[in-house]
């Protein structure tokens, strides 16, 4: 761990993926496997082409700055970022600057940690642009996807106020949670909805800044940790052998094949992107009622959820930190208990065996198709809890449940799993082994206690597990005292 | 008989009562365009195989009309006169030329502009120089060359063209026929190819005033796809037309028209301003009152610069999409850079490059304000200033150009410095978005001479109809170019 007092800036660029269209044109805004069918001249920069501003992405932007505690300007306009790249076909990016002209201005947000503390992520600003095109870099040539080129993105630039890479890692969590709660992004990486620049700084001087380094373009949470831990090693270093000079304001790049970062360009080589105001976008005034109304319609947020469980339901921190992370989990257990399963139960249930089967890489199954629909659980829960099934066949059916797809019930009577509850027949099958077991008994009665064990895995092999495992207990303790 | 000489309404009358066929006043305007291409080079595309259309009621179903090469037409060649585009055949139409095709116009040739609108002699597009069908000698100013060039030599009643400084209207006057460029944005820009967004203009040249007002009521509109348009449907330009002007002010500034600012004039320029002090009694004459205002002499001044810092910044990002990647013909290269540059530096004329330069100077980060910003302010300070006068007055009347049509090889040795604020002043109507329209007001050395009427912004039925009451009053309405020589 260093020494040094470290400093974080995130810039976080979520694509917004639940608009129709684009942000500046007609096409489709959607995410396919399919190269360059969501496109329309405007996409790919045509002659003559004009961009239209898509007021779905406004309102969304407007959510979103009203959550950050953001200052909203009275008018909104864009600007044109000009550089020369394949995969930006008009040769500019529409976007807003200057930062204090955007459509979220300022603002922050406050995080919890998972020990229960809080603290303060200052926002510098917030703004709708739009995406370029992908580029893919094959062996001896390059392919361009114009599905990408035109999507809504939303840029959030905090300021240097995040001091710890956890803390980093917990607000991106936190962010990436808000933008699904508000229906604005899936925000999901692996399509690559969600990409950052970090900034990292170390300092021996809380009160002193040291020069900052820029990582772009890192496309996933642990990539951005890796590159926080991998920089603040390097410039510790550095600072350790007296070498801090060493430490330039340069841009660097995230190279995930040995997790490190490369020098990409110095400060002193840095384009000049000649902004001006994007002429054929009218400055568009931001009417108040419909921010109100925007910020009347915002839903329940990740943190509100939180206080809901851990007040309502009685869950611990750590189990509704779980269920919030994602809005499909917590959709998942808010179904849960509105169909009557008991909240510790439900978060039971969901933060071990569902998340477990969610969370597999081996699988691509997801917690809002998954076989195991929150009322199959409710039914699955519900026969544990009338002593129908025990606990150990209770996680038998859910396997049976996920594979096969069939309600429970089904299941219980295709496979024959129903727990033998009956005393008198518990008892008679226990006399039965015992009667035949006198050697056992001598060696149970002398110490060996661990023997108790195998009269009850004799009992569970006869009824091929549906004996009741409390009651057996019960009666073979009765039973052995007998004796 | 010939028919692509009349104006609009007497085609229309003619095809109504069938006393000639779309297909064949097609065939008519073909011919024509091979005639004036041959003569004076106005076209980059002629569309041989075109067929008449529909005659319905709408007066342009049936009647042939020519494009200026930087509109969008979908499946034709569509270049800007640029060998960037040379290949290029886009796959939507403007949304200008779409709305033609719906009242049933039939295009029949591309023509040529200066490279994407960058120029104002029409020496600039791919194929070559446009001449002036009234002198080859001499050149028809441009952009919109080959659009002048052909309505001025009858090959169509009307042609489209686009203005960003003042490219319909001056080669309009020195081509001796209608130019107009309505208030900003009442024409969707969608397809036309870009220039300077925030100045350029849709608009027709013509041979009367009447039937740019036709043309203009059909290619209006509010559309979807460009933000800057804006809703007209209560407009009529032309069944509103009228020639009762009485009653209406008209002003033009001091320092443009007063001979005393040009000590070293040509004889022909002293012809063009008694021509247009005679123009002025004309419009006395219809009722009108005529006064002279006095405008700030640096802020003239500083228009063409103000003018050249804009649109070449705005012009050097709008062209970035040439790039030859996604169309046109892509250059060689190692690299992707080495491509990209290859393909701008041979595609581009000098001239073109000479304007990235500047554009790309103005708006670095250490420039920006002293020069482009500096720039939007002088512009808004001119808009202010004709604002102001827009108070007390219906419109602004002025002499276009220096005088008639410039020799395109000249020995003559004119100090343009002095007379840079007449040749530019058109530029006031991009500034504001204002209205503007062209008319010939006579003949200087045999040559035709243009006066200008600009007026506030959604005032264009103002502004036609004090054209109109003017045109009616002087003899070269309709009138079609003959060479002299």
């Amino acid at each position: 761990m260093s020494s040094y007092y470290v400093t974080i800036g995130l810039e976080t660029h979520v694509e917004i993926s639940n608009t129709k269209s684009k942000v500046f044109s007609n096409a489709v805004n959607g995410f396919t496997d399919k190269p360059n069918v969501n496109v329309s001249p405007v996409d790919m920069g045509f002659p003559g082409i004009l961009p239209t501003v898509n007021k779905e992405c406004v309102r969304m932007s407007l959510m979103m700055a009203s959550i950050l505690h953001s200052r909203i300007p009275y008018y909104l306009y864009f600007e044109r970022k000009n550089y020369y790249y394949p995969d930006l076909p008009k040769g500019y990016q529409i976007t807003q600057n200057p930062p204090e002209e955007t459509i979220g201005n300022g603002g922050y947000l406050d995080i919890r940690r998972s020990d229960g503390s809080t603290f303060r992520v200052e926002i510098d600003n917030f703004h709708l642009e739009e995406d370029a095109a992908k580029l893919t870099h094959l062996y001896d040539h390059s392919t361009i996807n114009y599905n990408r080129a035109g999507v809504p993105l939303l840029e959030l630039v905090t300021t240097p106020s995040i001091h710890s890479v956890d803390d980093a890692i917990t607000y991106l969590e936190y962010l990436r949670a808000i933008y699904q709660y508000c229906g604005i992004s899936d925000a999901d990486s692996r399509k690559g909805e969600v990409r950052c620049d970090v900034n990292v700084s170390i300092s021996p001087d809380k009160d002193k800044l040291g020069t900052k380094v820029e990582v772009k373009n890192v496309n996933s949470f642990s990539n951005v940790r890796e590159t926080i831990n991998y920089e603040i090693q390097r410039q510790t270093e550095l600072w350790d052998a007296g070498r801090e000079a060493e430490i330039e304001q340069e841009t660097r790049r995230f190279d995930e094949a040995t997790g490190t970062t490369i020098h990409m360009r110095s400060k002193v080589d840095a384009i000049d992107y000649k902004y001006f105001v994007e002429p054929n976008i009218p400055k568009i005034k931001i009417d108040k009622d419909w921010v109100k109304e925007i910020q009347k319609s915002i839903p329940e947020l990740p943190y509100e959820r939180m206080d809901k469980y851990t007040k309502e339901y009685n869950l611990s921190e750590y189990d509704a930190n779980i269920i919030i992370k994602d809005i499909k989990t917590s959709n998942y257990f808010n179904e849960c208990i509105s169909l009557g399963i008991d909240p510790k139960t439900a978060a039971n249930w969901i933060n071990t065996q569902i998340l477990g089967v969610v969370n597999d890489s081996n699988n691509d199954i997801e917690i809002d198709t998954i076989n195991v629909t929150p009322k199959r659980l409710f039914e699955i829960t519900d026969a544990l809890k009338t002593n129908k099934i025990s606990s150990k066949q209770a996680k038998e059916v859910f396997k049976l449940v996920l594979d096969e797809d069939l309600d429970p019930d089904v299941i219980m009577k295709e496979h024959d799993i129903v727990q033998m509850n009956d005393d008198s027949e518990l008892e008679s099958l226990v006399k039965e082994l015992l009667d035949n077991s006198t050697e056992q008994i001598a060696d149970y009665k002398s110490g060996h206690t661990n023997l108790f064990g195998y009269f009850v895995g004799q009992i569970m092999k006869q009824t091929k597990g549906k004996a009741n495992p409390v009651k057996l207990r019960e009666i073979l303790t009765d039973e052995l005292n007998k004796r | 008989m010939s028919y692509m000489n009349k104006n609009i309404e007497e085609i229309h009358e003619a095809l109504i009562n069938k006393k000639v066929t779309s297909d064949k006043l097609v065939k008519e305007s073909l011919k024509k365009s091979h005639e004036v291409q041959d003569k004076y080079n106005a076209f980059v595309t002629i569309l041989d195989n075109q067929n008449g259309g529909k005659v319905t009621d709408d007066l342009l179903s049936g009647i042939p009309f020519g494009i200026k090469d930087n509109y969008s037409t979908k499946g034709i060649l569509s270049t800007g006169s640029s060998n960037t585009l040379k290949n290029y055949i886009p796959i939507f139409n403007a949304t200008a030329v779409e709305n033609l095709y719906k009242h049933g116009a039939i295009p029949v040739n591309k023509t040529v502009l200066d490279e994407f609108g960058m120029g104002g002699t029409g020496t600039t597009g791919h194929t070559g120089i446009v001449h002036n069908p009234w002198d080859s000698t001499r050149m028809t100013a441009g952009s919109s060359a080959g659009s002048a060039c052909a309505v001025a030599a009858g090959v169509y009643p009307y042609a489209l063209g686009s203005d960003t400084g003042d490219s319909i209207r001056k080669p309009a006057a020195y081509c001796g026929i209608v130019g107009y460029k309505p208030t900003y944005g009442m024409i969707s820009r969608y397809g036309l190819f870009p220039f300077a967004s925030s100045l350029d203009t849709c608009g027709v040249l013509t041979r009367s005033v009447k039937d740019a007002a036709i043309v203009t009521d059909a290619m209006k509109g509010i559309d979807s796809k460009d933000m800057t348009s804006w809703d007209s449907s209560n407009i009529h330009l032309a069944s509103d037309l009228t020639s009762d002007v009485k009653g209406k002010k008209l002003f033009y500034i001091k320092e443009i028209v007063d001979k005393k600012n040009y000590p070293h004039m040509t004889k022909e320029l002293e012809n063009h301003l008694d021509n247009f002090m005679e123009v002025v009694e004309k419009c006395k004459s219809l009722g009108m009152s005529v006064e002279e205002v006095s405008f700030p002499k640096d802020v003239l001044e500083a228009l063409p610069s103000t003018y050249v810092v804009i649109s070449c910044a705005e012009a050097t990002s709008n062209l970035s999409n040439l790039t030859g990647f996604s169309f046109g013909p892509r250059a060689e290269g190692k690299s992707w850079q080495e491509e990209l540059k290859n393909f701008r530096t041979t595609g581009f004329s000098p001239l073109i490059k000479r304007r990235f330069v500047i554009g790309s100077y103005v708006l670095q980060a250490e420039n920006q304000d002293r020069y482009f910003k500096n720039a939007q302010r002088v512009r808004r300070l001119i808009v202010d200033l004709m604002k102001d006068a827009f108070k007390k007055y219906d419109a602004l009347i002025l002499p276009v150009g220096t005088g008639p049509a410039k020799k395109l090889e000249t020995d003559e040795q004119v100090n343009t410095d002095e007379t840079a604020i007449l040749d530019e002043h058109l530029q006031i109507g991009n500034f504001g978005g204002f209205p503007s329209i062209t008319i010939p007001d006579g003949f200087v050395s045999d040559l035709p001479v243009g006066v200008n009427i600009t007026g506030n912004c959604y005032d264009d039925q103002d502004v036609l109809n004090i054209a109109y009451a003017l045109e009616s009053a002087m003899d070269y309405k309709n009138q079609i170019a003959k060479e002299m020589k």
